[in-house]
Formats: structure tokens, sequence, C-alpha cells
């Protein structure tokens, strides 16, 4: 294989090498460094005068006598069911100590699009024991649903509660959790490793770690890495795979100082313009495939720049991904855990997996019960803000008093508080009893007959 | 045929060299023939953009000019299939390919080996031209698929036979030798000519409460429908592509979740149309190019999708057609220019947005065919995903201005749970007017009156709500506690309707209606029974009011609601 010393310019994370063969497109690079240093990259942009590449462990270090060598195929990555247990880097190789793994195949790591044809419906109820998830924006197998964050709140916390407690009522697949880290800090990293050992889920998960101070534009391989474990142990080994991406917000910044060092034309605040189609490839990778018995579901984790759900990371992905769990600075100050505000939450597969069979027939009524209670409380607390609660109607003070005790009992919860979705329904029964069945009106007459145990019959 | 070579490669746009090809040609890419169309051409090179995946392609591989536009297949078949954005059938791709959708696989848009009944419509000797009918086929049952003389064609008649033939075989010939067969191919990016335009006159029935009555759209017009994301967009769509009175349905599922794509798939064949009681699928046409599929070919998703709709609307069919987003169709153009290091217009967008927009709205319409007096209509029902939810960005602004019915999401009444979260106050319908007689005519004379005063207490609420914010709703006086109470059941009763109920789901419109007049029954009686001194407390506490909510999920919905105003009219008598 022939190694070029053409390199003509060095900018950001970009290599610029010329007077090469014809390079394919996306093609996995090496380089050699003077003093014996290997380093990769991929290309991103070749023609006959010119082919750009990306380095993946940072540019530091080369100059224009090291040598280029092209492999002439795609970035993969290795796979086997050796995999679980072990803990890689953002680039797929073990830094654990741990033996090297013997691959079972080697798989394309960018992954192609999923036959909308070959899609199956999700429709399993995952039990997560998080009350604010399970009643009100149920997950369901296949799903993708990002937890909106902020810094500072504690999603970390609730990823791996969840991790920890989701199941499916009555099923014993096989179920596993791939965690990728996109460049979080060490101590976050350490966090997530100290309650994977102790809760002895390591041995059922695949971690994936590219750390605050590992290169930036590792981040960009690391999710499809992981990606690419989930598809594999998924649909060829008939596991069911949670796959927690955090945090998205490094990943993109690091897309967008591609962006920059290629010179393209920014998009909004500066992000690529093609950012809606990465991402898209990123979480268009869960689901569930026609006559596979495994799953991939993804909890991507990203933070909102200044609480800002507009902000173009969490809006691009809210219209990719099926509803999106926000966090609430605000219930986080009132000490309320986990601090879900259910409002602008949403889960939109949740009536797919939820009702009779699956759960229970009030579900649905119940939880729109509440949304509608739960918003006009918060609109009242406004009010109240202004006129004191003596001006409210005697109903306004009902329901104020209901949004009050909504946070503290229904969305507060114990950090190892594992609800069952009975007890999880019965709790909002007992919040919805302090109204009269009147003004209960999202809630069928048949159902209250059946669950209404209130202050008028 | 033409071949040159690659030039340079970077993502979906690639650089030829040594072709002379025409704008918007298609060309094939690469020892894999992977499909593009040529977006610029600049000295010697050609700039091209790719439908596929150009990962692993090198410069100097070849590049083929077919000489022809970017084109879609049209004839019996295209009912009940789910394309992808170029117009490749799923199933085909997924039995070729598997389950991941792979590149340089052609598949053609219909199926050439079935064979379908044909029956003559003209003898022999009979004189046509283009675009009249000279046969049809029952393609979906109950769906008759006119066979149309191309457009450039015209002649007399020289042999035509009923029988079974594929859609390649010709079923009729031309006194000049011109044979006719079923197929016909045309290019996506021009719309196809019509005798006659008209203007829209008759709603759109899309069973929906709050569409028609207080926002209704016409046949044949365009409408948009914006929201930030989770406010019920894609709900809505499907909402609309189920139960509205169109012939032929066409969705477009352009840059959206491939989970959703599969719920469609699956409810679809599922459904019964109201009308014709045979399953939804059989007038519906589906093209899913979910986001994670290349950017190019969602790009060309749209115009697939209304080249189609244009082909059943000369068959004197009422096409709607769905698009569901054009915010990612404008961002794909979006990617395509800055990957053309085009000079960006607003945000980013290319500068030549509004135009193809309004193009491509321009397609909707009403018209007469050539080959029959029957009108044909396509309506065109836009979604639009704003970033952050704010409608002053380009896409919005731009649709705004070229369409009529306007349908704001709120993600305020998505929060409270109110379904379908449609703005009462932000949305518009210039076709009220227009559609007036119709509704006067067919369901009531008072319609636009009812729904006028529906229109006028939800704006007096709103006025009422800013004083309420301030001194409380007890300070306010009687009449105005009336209002609030009222337009709560317009809101709850009325604008309310649950897409997952199997009897709510679809309205009709004399059950709109009614529900109207019981809503306003009760605002009559509550201020009659106020200047007669009843205290506000018993007129806010009538008990039938609230029944008004059981009709929207009752079948036998007349008798129950002439009871609920007997029943109101007895609480009213005893106070």
């Amino acid at each position: 294989m022939k190694e070029y010393k053409t390199i003509t310019k060095i900018a950001g994370p970009l290599v610029f090498v010329e007077k090469t063969d014809p390079i394919g497109y996306g093609d996995l690079v090496s380089l050699r460094l003077p003093d014996g240093q290997l380093k990769n990259g991929q290309v991103l942009d070749t023609s006959h005068d010119l082919v750009v590449v990306q380095v993946f462990e940072g540019t530091s270090g080369i100059d224009k006598q090291s040598k280029v060598k092209f492999l002439g195929d795609t970035i993969k990555l290795g796979v086997s069911e050796d995999m679980l247990g072990r803990i890689l880097n953002g680039a797929g190789k073990p830094i654990d100590g741990g033996p090297d793994m013997i691959p079972e195949k080697k798989l394309d790591i960018i992954g192609a699009a999923i036959n909308p044809y070959s899609r199956d419906s999700p429709s399993d109820f995952i039990q997560t024991g998080l009350s604010t998830v399970d009643a009100m924006n149920t997950l369901v197998r296949g799903q993708k649903l990002p937890i909106f964050s902020g810094s500072g709140l504690p999603h970390n916390e609730i990823a791996l509660q969840i991790a920890r407690q989701a199941k499916v009522i009555g099923q014993k697949e096989k179920f596993v959790v791939i965690f990728a880290a996109m460049g979080i800090t060490n101590e976050e990293a350490q966090y997530f490793m100290k309650d994977f050992e102790e809760t002895g889920a390591l041995a059922k998960s695949v971690v994936f770690l590219n750390l605050a101070d590992d290169p930036a534009v590792e981040r960009l391989v690391t999710p499809r890495m992981a990606l690419t474990t989930a598809e594999y142990l998924a649909f060829e080994k008939d596991m069911h795979v949670l796959v927690i991406l955090t945090d998205m917000t490094n990943y993109c910044e690091s897309l967008r100082e591609i962006g920059a060092a290629r010179e393209e034309i920014p998009g909004r605040r500066g992000y690529p313009g093609y950012m809606y189609t990465d991402l898209a490839m990123i979480y268009e990778r869960a689901g569930i495939i026609k006559g596979k018995k495994g799953s991939v579901t993804q909890l991507p984790i990203l933070t909102m720049i200044g609480d800002d759900i507009t902000h173009p990371i969490p809006d691009l992905t809210g219209y990719i991904t099926e509803g999106q769990i926000v966090l609430s600075r605000e219930l986080h100050r009132k000490g309320v855990f986990p601090a879900i505000d259910v409002l602008p939450s949403l889960s939109r597969l949740m009536n797919l997996g939820i009702g009779g069979k699956k759960t229970r027939d009030d579900h649905k009524q119940i939880s729109d019960q509440m949304y509608a209670m739960y918003a006009e409380g918060r609109d009242l607390r406004g009010l109240v803000a202004i006129v004191g609660e003596e001006a409210l109607s005697e109903k306004d003070r009902r329901v104020l008093k209901f949004a009050e005790a909504f946070e503290d009992k229904f969305v507060r919860q114990g950090k190892r508080e594992d609800r069952s979705i009975a007890d999880t329904l019965d709790l909002g029964w007992e919040l919805l009893n302090s109204f009269p069945v009147r003004e209960l009106t999202r809630i069928s007459p048949e159902l209250k007959k059946k669950y209404y145990k209130g202050v008028e019959q | 045929m033409d071949t040159g070579t690659l030039y340079r490669i970077a993502g979906p746009v690639v650089v030829a060299k040594g072709i002379s090809a025409r704008m918007y040609d298609v060309v094939r890419v690469g020892n894999e023939k992977l499909m593009g169309e040529v977006i610029q051409i600049d000295g010697e090179k050609t700039i091209i953009q790719v439908y596929e995946d150009t990962s692993g392609i090198k410069p100097g591989e070849p590049v083929m000019n077919t000489g022809k536009p970017l084109s879609v297949e049209l004839g019996p078949g295209l009912l009940t299939s789910i394309y992808d954005g170029i117009q490749r059938p799923l199933p085909v791709l997924q039995e070729r390919m598997g389950d991941y959708i792979k590149r340089g696989v052609d598949a053609p848009g219909l199926n050439h080996e079935k064979k379908w009944e044909f029956k003559p419509l003209v003898k022999k000797g009979d004189p046509v031209k283009g675009g009249e009918f000279i046969g049809e086929v029952e393609e979906t049952p109950g769906v008759m698929h006119k066979i149309m003389v191309p457009h450039n064609a015209s002649g007399k008649i020289k042999e035509i036979k009923p029988g079974k033939y594929t859609v390649l075989e010709p079923v009729a010939a031309l006194e000049d030798g011109t044979e006719i067969a079923m197929r016909q191919l045309w290019p996506v990016r021009k719309s196809r000519p019509a005798r006659k335009k008209l203007t829209p006159q008759m709603p759109l029935i899309t069973g929906q409460r709050v569409f028609d009555s207080l926002f209704p759209l016409a046949k044949g017009g365009v409408a948009a429908i914006p929201g930030p994301f989770g406010a019920g967009k894609t709900v809505s769509q499907q909402q609309l592509a189920k139960w509205c009175d169109a012939d032929i349905i066409v969705y477009v599922g352009c840059g959206e979740r491939g989970n959703e794509m599969t719920e469609v798939l699956k409810e679809f064949p599922e459904l019964t149309d109201p009308k014709s009681g045979k399953p939804l699928m059989n007038r519906t046409v589906l093209i899913a190019n979910t986001s994670n599929m290349p950017v190019a070919a969602r790009e060309a998703s749209v115009y697939t999708g209304v080249t189609i709709a244009e082909y059943f609307r000369d068959m004197g069919y009422n096409v709607a057609i769905m698009a569901d987003s054009t915010s990612r169709w404008a961002e794909a153009m979006r990617e395509i220019s800055s990957r053309l290091e085009e000079m960006p217009g607003e945000e980013g967008y290319p500068a030549y947005l509004s135009t193809k927009l309004a193009e491509f709205y321009e397609r909707g319409g009403r018209i007469i065919p050539f080959g029959t007096d029957k009108e044909g209509s396509v309506t065109i029902i836009g979604a639009v995903s704003p970033p952050g939810g704010d409608f002053s960005e380009p896409v919005t602004q731009s649709t705004l201005r070229v369409t009529k019915t306007f349908w704001a999401l709120d993600a305020k009444l998505a929060q409270r749970r109110h379904f379908p979260s449609i703005n009462w106050l932000t949305s518009y319908s210039l076709y009220m007017d227009t559609l007036e007689p119709w509704y006067a005519q067919n369901v009531s004379p008072e319609w636009r009156g009812l729904v006028d005063q529906m229109m006028k207490i939800l704006q007096e609420e709103e006025k009422l709500l800013e004083i309420v914010q301030l001194v409380g709703s007890d300070a306010l006086p009687e009449r105005q506690q009336i209002t609030l109470e009222v337009a709560r059941m317009i809101r709850e009763y009325l604008l309310q309707q649950n897409a997952f109920h199997e009897i709510d789901t679809f309205c009709e419109l004399k059950k709109t209606e009614l529900i109207m007049r019981t809503i306003l029954h009760y605002s009559k009686l509550a201020n009659a029974a106020l200047d007669h001194g009843t205290r506000i407390g018993s007129v806010l506490g009538i008990k039938a009011k609230d029944r008004i909510a059981e009709a929207k999920f009752q079948k036998e919905y007349a008798q129950l609601i002439s009871d609920i105003q007997k029943e109101m009219d007895k609480e009213f008598d005893n106070l």
C-alpha cells in the first residue's frame, strides 16, 4: 500500500494531501508521524488534486513530513459477544486492561437506514419504575427518547436509575446496556463505572468512553461504534439493547468544530447545515425489525445550552426523536428527584405501549387528566402570585393543591425506589380523589366508577 | 451514451468532468451506477447530487448521462404502493437488499409483470388527443384508473382491444403508428397541464371539528400546518390522510421518523374508508423517505408525490397530498445548496427557497382535465416544522405567502393535552367566504352564523382571561363568567377531539353542527336566566351541559343531543 508524503496544509483537525491516486470518499486513513506515532483519520473530500482527511486523534505533532496511508476501506468495528463486560475507548479499543477481543465480524460503523417497510412497530411497554416516565411519558421498546437536561441537573442519576430498573413485565429475554460517553469528565465517568460495578450491571454492558480530554473528533465515531454494537447484539444475537448516549451536546460541538475547520458555510448558531441529517443517522438507529427478536432502544442525554429548548441541538433532536423527557431546574431547586417536568415532556409512542392488555385500562385517561390538572395548577401559581390565594374559586384551590401534591408525591421518588405501573396509577388516583367526580372531565364514566374513591361519589 | 469521469466527491454532491449534460438530467455515478441528478453546470464541471450514499466512491470512476430528467412511472399499480423518495418500492428493496437500505439497486416504480384487465372507452376510428381517456382498469376495488393518451400524442385510434395487459404492453395504437401503453413517464419537476384552471369551491371535509368548522380547507386549496415538535403535526396529518373525503391520498413522509412511517404502514391497511367501507389503503400512495435516508432523495420525494397526485387529478379525482414535513425538504435544499457553496439567503437557506416553495404549492388546485368534464383537484397540506416553534423563520414565512389556510399548532395547548392543538386565535382560513354557500346548501343555512359566534366567544374569552389574570374570575361580572364557561365548553366539547377514540376520531358535519347549536343553546338559556335574576352558581351548575361531551363518543348522537337539550331546558325551568 502506497505511503504519501504530500501533505500541503494542516488546519484544526484536518490534513490536506496532494497528488494521490484516486482515493475513495469516507475511506479510513492511517498517518505515521516522524516520531513513529500512529494516528487514524477519514477522508472527507476527495478529488484528483486534493484529499481532505479528518484526523480522529487531533493533528498535534503532525508535520509535512508525516506519511499518509489510505487503507481503501471505510471505518469498521470488529464485533463479538465478548464485548459484553468490557470498557472501550471512544474508538473501540479496550482500555480496561483485559485481553484483545476476537471479532466475529467486522461491521461498517456508518450503518445503513432501516427500510421502513422492514420495521416493526414498537409496542412493548418498558417499566422504568419512575412514575413520571411510566404513567405520563411511557417508554416503549425500540423507541428513542432523549433526556433534555441542563448543566448541573441530575440527568446521569436518572439515566442510571432507568438503566437499572428498566424491564418488560413478564418477559425474560436478555437485556443489555450499551453506554457511550462523549466528552464527559473523568469524574462523571467514574460515577457511571462505580454504579455499574456496584450493581453488577457491567457484566451485561458494553462501555465506550470518550472523555473530555480525549480528541474531539473521536467523538464523531463513538456513538456510531456504540450503535453498530447495539445493532449487532439486537438483530444478530436476539438481545434487547438499551443505548445510553451522553452527552450529545458534546457530539454536536465536535461536528461544528469540523465544519468550521473545513470552512463550511455555517447554519444556525454556527452548527453545520447538515446537522439534522447527521443526528438523524444516529437517532434513527433505534427500532425493531420484523422477524428479529431483539430491539434497540435509545436514551440519548443532552444538556440544553442556557436551558434553552429552542437551541439547535435540542430542537433538531426533538424533531427526530420520539418525544423527550425534560428536566426542570425549578423542581431540582425544590429538592424534587427525579426533577422531570412532565409538561414539556412527551412520549410519541406512548399510545402504542399502554392500555388494558399492556398496562391498565385507565392509563391513558388518568395520564391526560393529570396533565390537564397539573397544567392548570401551574398557571394558577402565576395568578396566585398576583392576586393571592383568597381570590381563587374553590375549584381553583383544589387544582392548586393538586399541583403541589403531584410534585411532592407523584414526581418525587427515591433514587432506589422502583414503582410498579399499578402502584404508579393507584398513586395517581389517590391524588385525583381530591376532586369531585364531575371535575374529572378527561375520564370516562365507566372508569370513574371502577377506580374513583374520592370525596363525592 | 454520454460518459465522463468523476472528479471530486464530498458527501452527497459530486463533480464530474467530460459529460455534456442538461440541467436536471439523471446520471449514473460510479461503478455501482448510483442514481444522481445534475444540479449545476460550471465550465467543464458538472455538479451532481446523488440519491444514494457515496462512501468509497473514487475520483476517476465513470459517470453516465441518461439524457432524461428524473421521472416517475405512472400507471396502474401506484395505489397501495409504498415508495422511497425516488419511487423505488420499499417491499422490492427489502427483497433485494434485506432489512437495510443499501445502494446500487434499481427498482421500477410499477410492477412490470403484473397483468391488468383493460377495458377500452373508445373504439377504432375515434379521434383522441393528449390527456384523453382511452380505457380504464379497476386498479383497486372501487377505484377506476383511467388510461390516458400521452400529452404529446394525438390522432385516430387504429386498434384497441380489451384484455389483460402488463403496463408496458401496448393497449392501443394510433393511425400514425404511435403505440400507447398503460405506463407513462413524467418528469417530476414539471407540473402536468390541465384544460382549464378553476377556483376552489367545495370544502375538503376532514371529519375534524376544528378544521371543518372554524378553519375549513377547500378541495384544490393549499394549507400549511406549522408547529414545534410535540405539538401534534404528524397526528394531524395522519388524521387528515385517514378521514378526509378525497378520492385519492398521497402521503409523503419527508425526512421524518422511521417508527412513525412504520405506524402508518401498519395502520393504514387496517383502516376502512368511512365512505366506501373498503380498506383505506386502496386509495393511498405512501412515500417514505426517513430522516436518515439520503438527503438528495428527500429533496426529490415531495416532487414525486405531487406528480403522482396530479396524475390522478387528471382522471377527474379529488386528490389530497400530505407532505410531512416541508421543512425537512427545505433543509435538504439548504444542505445541497451549502455543499454547492452558493451564497446563502436568510438563515442559510438558498435564496430561491421561496420560489421553490411557491412553485410546489402552485401545483395544487382545482382543474378540468383534458379527458373528462368531471373536475379534478389536488389539495396540498404541508406540515412545517419551524425551529424552536418560531413562526418568523423563512420556511414558515415563505409558506404563508402562498397558502390560504393556516392551521397553527401550539405547544402550550399540546402540553395541556388539548388535541388537536390548533391555536384558534392565530389560525385562519381564507376559504370561509368561498365555502359559505356550500355549507349553507349542504349542512345548514345557519352554519356560517354558528361558526362566527363560536369565534366571537373564543376571542372574547381571550380578552377576559387577561382580566382574570389580574383580578381572578370571581371578580368578573356574571355575564362574562357565563362567556368564560361557554368558551370552555367550545374548547372542550367542540375543538378537542380524540384521534385515538374509535368514534370521536371522525366527526360528521351534522354532529359538529349539533354540538355548536347545543353549546349556543346553553349560552342563550344561561343569559336569559341571569335576566330573570337567577344566581350565577346555579346557572353554572347545570348538569346537562357537561353531557355534551358524551355526544362526541356516541355513534347515534342525534337522539342523545336532543335529549341533552331537553334536559337542559328542564333544568333551567326548575331554576
